[in-house]
């Protein structure tokens, strides 16, 4: 089933953090398995978050000498980064196998990304000036809780809490995926898509990279590749209706910006609310209200409809 | 089973089934003679004047039914739900002439097969609002999901602003009135009943509806298959012009620009099925 929420404040920051965590809990029934954030902070100028990690939740119960393992891995990120001449600012370990680093780089993003994920178990979840993309097993407040979110500052953010029906129960499955290699772009997304295999080949014939068999990443690969030929992310979003099989509602995100698409069947739940200082949509009004106590004017998004709003 | 008549009555002879029916229900249920044999057996007298509340805070739908069920069963007979939250499945399983008052809005499968109640909302409703309604009347003030009156088969059932796609799925019977639009596949496989939508109709309107009428005052962007367009007749208008001024949704223009769609039934051959066939269909 799943469950999407996305916020955007258009009148400077607000504890995101916070309230896409509240979102997401309240979402919790639509999806058990894991829960996601992309969130957006304050950007500084020359520098990126980078966040990655080495190996999955479920090998610490399981796989042999992991947490040398993990060391290793890790060590051999530090070694790359170095390599490539990146410098950090600053590092932070969320979880024994999820890092959070600051750094300034201005060579070639793709390059980077390459090089980390050459290492065994290491996937990057996001790079971004602004995008800092936390997903692991459990619910909103868990991995809220574990990420530190709680006071996280930004202007918007997207998340999801995930029913794992087509691929595994991890961290790699999880939503929100960012679109590899391009900074602060993420996307989740409810829904199937049944043209997956044909649109996926089409785009790793075309040089895009895939870590997952899930096919909600598609939609990141898609939406960063439109972006990146020039494409506005309203443009984008339609020209995805048209493309784009199945039964789906979703969202994007960019450094400033939320958008939504909406598939010709209208098959899965959005619910909106608008006002001049903010915009929230969720799969459930439950949602929103988890952020807005009080009675709202709400209404759902109709077939292919598509909304982009700027931060 | 005991308690169960077996003599014929009017709708029988008007051939509605040829079949006896069992079970008292049912029975009961199509019975015209006997007036009583509306309410269930097991339905609680209440006491319209009698109100009570249920403050929804912090309380889960299960809570919060229990709690309408408990008022029920003291007598209340007007009950106002505070601080509904959006939350989903709340008065849903009521089969009383009852009225509910509801301060706020409710989420997906809200007022569930109802049978004689008549509710007010006056925030919006989720998806699947209202299905499988049997008798009664809803009344939403603001907007509503998709699915809205999906499988109704009687009452009426009014949102006063917008409703999301498919409206009206299934439809079996009743009355859906739309104050504002609906989205793509209303009326999808209606079979019976009427549909009215003051605002404009998304596309694929009444695809592979059976039977029914459905009233647009706007614009539709397309018709699904073996939806066509009739004539609006003067019983239609008259109609039309007593179900909107009783819920105060008459349009400024009136009537008369309202477009009607039934079913062009070249896709099945309803009509040829035997009465017991038509029972198992609906």
């Amino acid at each position: 089933m799943c469950g999407i929420a996305g916020l955007i404040h258009r009148n400077g920051t607000s504890n995101v953090g916070q309230e896409m965590t509240s979102m997401l809990q309240a979402l919790k029934h639509r999806g058990p398995d894991s829960t996601g954030f992309a969130i957006y902070g304050e950007p500084e100028e020359n520098t990126f978050i980078l966040r990655f990690k080495v190996a999955e939740q479920e090998d610490l119960h399981g796989a042999l000498k992991i947490h040398e393992e993990i060391k290793r891995r890790k060590d051999a990120v530090d070694e790359t980064l170095k390599t490539l001449g990146v410098k950090v600012m600053e590092l932070k370990d969320a979880t024994e196998y999820a890092f959070r680093y600051e750094i300034q780089y201005d060579g070639d993003m793709k390059l980077l990304s390459d090089h980390i994920e050459d290492i065994e178990g290491a996937e990057i979840l996001s790079i971004g000036s602004a995008l800092e993309l936390i997903k692991d097993l459990g619910d909103a407040s868990v991995v809220s809780g574990a990420y530190g979110l709680g006071n996280f500052s930004g202007t918007h953010g997207i998340g999801h809490t995930r029913m794992a029906t087509e691929s595994d129960v991890d961290i790699r499955s999880a939503h929100p995926y960012w679109a590899y290699p391009y900074s602060d772009i993420a996307v989740v997304h409810n829904g199937q898509i049944t043209n997956y295999w044909l649109m996926r080949r089409q785009l790793e014939r075309e040089g895009q990279r895939f870590v997952s068999n899930c096919d909600s990443e598609l939609l990141a690969v898609y939406v960063a590749t439109s972006l990146e030929k020039g494409m506005t992310l309203e443009d984008t979003l339609k020209k995805s209706i048209e493309e784009i099989d199945g039964v789906f509602t979703y969202l994007v995100t960019t450094k400033d910006q939320l958008g939504m698409a909406k598939d010709s069947m209208a098959a899965k739940p959005m619910v909106l609310y608008e006002t001049d200082d903010m915009v929230a949509l969720a799969s459930e009004e439950v949602a929103i209200r988890a952020i807005v106590p009080h009675e709202i004017d709400t209404w759902d998004p109709y077939d292919e409809e598509v909304r982009v709003w700027q931060a | 089973m005991a308690g169960v008549e077996t003599s014929k009555h009017a709708g029988e002879e008007m051939g509605l089934h040829t079949e006896p029916l069992k079970g008292r229900d049912i029975k009961t249920m199509f019975s015209l003679e006997n007036e009583g044999g509306y309410a269930y057996a097991f339905a609680q007298d209440v006491d319209f004047n009698k109100r009570g509340s249920v403050d929804c805070q912090d309380k889960e739908a299960t809570e919060i039914n229990n709690e309408i069920r408990d008022l029920i069963k003291s007598g209340h007979g007007t009950i106002v739900l505070e601080n509904p939250g959006a939350k989903h499945s709340v008065i849903v399983g009521i089969l009383h002439r009852m009225n509910f008052i509801v301060n706020g809005s409710l989420g997906y499968f809200g007022c569930g097969l109802l049978d004689g109640p008549t509710v007010r909302i006056s925030g919006r409703v989720g998806w699947s609002f209202a299905e499988n309604m049997m008798a009664g009347v809803c009344v939403v003030e603001k907007n509503a999901g998709s699915t809205f009156g999906a499988a109704i088969r009687g009452g009426d059932l009014v949102c006063k602003g917008s409703v999301g796609s498919r409206t009206g799925i299934d439809q079996k019977g009743g009355t859906i009135l739309v104050g504002g639009d609906t989205g793509a596949f209303s009326g999808f496989m209606m079979q019976r009943g009427r549909m009215v939508v003051c605002g404009n109709a998304g596309k694929n309107l009444g695809d592979s509806m059976y039977d029914g009428t459905i009233f647009v005052g706007g614009e539709i962007k397309d018709l699904g298959v073996d939806a066509i367009p009739a004539k609006l007749t003067d019983l239609d208008k008259a109609w039309l012009t007593r179900k909107l001024t009783q819920y105060d949704m008459m349009p400024d223009k009136g009537v008369d620009h309202f477009t009607k769609i039934v079913a062009g039934k070249q896709l099945w051959s309803y009509d040829n099925l035997e009465p017991s066939e038509k029972k198992l269909v609906l």
